[in-house]
Order: C-alpha cells, then sequence, then structure tokens
C-alpha cells in the first residue's frame, strides 16, 4: 500500500461535492462522508461540503459524546483546512429553521440560501449524498 | 486480535501491530514498537511522534504524508517539512511508520 497514490501530471481534476443531511450521531453516514473527503483530499480533486437538513449539526462546536460512548469527531472538521478542503457551504434555512448561527459552528463556512445551494450543485461533476 | 507484554503489561495489537487501545502508549510501548519496526529512536524522531500526537490531540486523527509535511515544515521548519527528512527517520514511511510507534491509529486516507 502506498501511502499516498501520485496523480499523473495533467490528470483531470473534477468537481466533487459531499453533501452531508444526517445528524451526526445515530447513524454511520456523517463518519462515513468525513473519511471519504479526507481520502478524496490525496487525489487532489476540486472538494467541497454541503450541510443541509439536520446535517448541519454536524458542525455544532462543544457536542459530548460521553453519554453515547462513541467518539467524537467534530474537531476532525477543522482539519480539513490542512487538507486543502475550504470550501464548506451551510444552507441558511435548515440553519434557522433549527436556531443555529455560525457562531455556533467549528469551522469558518459559507452560507447560502437554497436557490445559491443549488447552483453550486449544478457546478460539479460528481455530488455524493451521505 | 495479539497481545504482545512490554514492561509487564499486556497491551492488545492489531493485526497489523497498531494499539488497539491509545491510552495503553507510552514511552516504553513506543520504544518497543519502534524496535519492532526497527526504528533507533532519537530526538529527531521523537520530535515527529510529539508532533504527531499533538496533531491526533487536536483534530482527532492521524494525518495523511501530505499533510503532515506541510505541518510539519510550518511548525519546525522548511529543513523538516519534506518527504526525504521523514523518510529518512522512519523509511517504511512516515505517516504509518510514526504513527504505529506513536499509538495512534493508521493515517486516514492512507490508501
Amino acid at each position: 500500500m502506498s501511502e499516498e497514490m501520485d496523480m499523473e501530471e495533467g490528470g483531470t481534476i473534477k468537481k466533487f461535492m459531499f453533501v452531508n443531511r444526517k445528524a451526526p450521531y445515530g447513524t454511520i453516514y456523517a463518519l462515513e462522508s468525513l473519511e471519504v473527503v479526507l481520502i478524496s483530499a490525496a487525489f487532489e480533486q476540486d472538494v467541497s461540503l454541503a450541510f443541509v437538513d439536520d446535517g448541519v449539526y454536524q458542525l455544532m462546536k462543544g457536542i459530548n459524546t460521553d453519554g453515547i460512548e462513541m467518539k467524537s469527531f467534530a474537531k476532525t472538521y477543522r482539519a480539513l483546512e490542512g487538507y486543502d478542503i475550504e470550501k464548506l457551504y451551510v444552507d441558511r434555512e435548515s440553519m434557522e429553521a433549527r436556531g443555529i448561527s455560525e457562531d455556533d459552528l467549528i469551522v469558518d463556512v459559507q452560507v447560502v440560501s437554497a436557490a445559491e445551494m443549488a447552483d453550486l450543485m449544478n457546478e460539479q461533476d460528481v455530488v455524493l449524498s451521505f | 486480535m495479539a497481545t504482545v507484554n512490554i514492561a509487564g503489561k499486556d497491551i492488545e495489537v492489531d493485526e497489523e501491530g497498531y494499539l488497539t487501545n491509545l491510552a495503553d502508549w507510552n514511552r516504553d510501548v513506543a520504544e518497543y514498537l519502534a524496535k519492532e519496526e526497527k526504528v533507533d529512536m532519537t530526538d529527531a524522531h521523537w520530535e515527529v511522534i510529539d508532533f504527531l500526537r499533538e496533531y491526533y490531540d487536536e483534530y482527532q486523527i492521524a494525518p495523511a504524508i501530505r499533510v503532515l509535511t506541510k505541518a510539519i515544515g510550518k511548525k519546525l521548519g522548511a529543513d523538516k517539512g519534506n518527504n526525504k527528512y521523514l523518510y529518512e527517520l522512519f523509511p517504511y514511511g512516515p505517516a504509518k511508520q510514526a504513527c504505529k510507534i506513536g499509538g495512534l491509529p493508521k493515517p486516514t486516507g492512507c490508501i
């Protein structure tokens, strides 16, 4: 196993968007998405993340997972910048419906309207929903 | 699941030799794991191990090699933040080998 696969010179760069719609715990979707995102970074693709519906809870500060005996992975979203993944979009309506503001989030994001989010999705080569 | 005896204590490791319980780690364990990897620990090795453990503490993941070299370059200087330096210390792959010795899981994105 090589640690990181070298892309051939001039390899195609595609636009990938990972859409996160589910709460961070209770299902494996959020963690799986995050792991795929980190792996995709090794392929030097144009990666962005969208947080919609309950997915906005994934970025909440101060999540305490002691009661469910699971490791909290909220801090890992802060590592994304080091992986050159800096495009994080959060749906405004989903935040407002849950009483969440940008100050409640663990990383810097761009808050966008549903229409803007739809445009962003249209620009992608690949959209993966978790 | 295998168990190894280090300094009189039984410690669980997985099939590749990574610690099962990260809390089992200490300097003696690191020395033992380093010996298994045929790595002679020096201050330069410890510097990388300590850096990795701090990174893990902050982000809850072991970094991919590209991210590791960049982050080390930022913190410890460009002469250390490059593949050549890190591969000299950990010939079988800095991310994999140093993570193992540091008692961390295999890096996410290690493909």
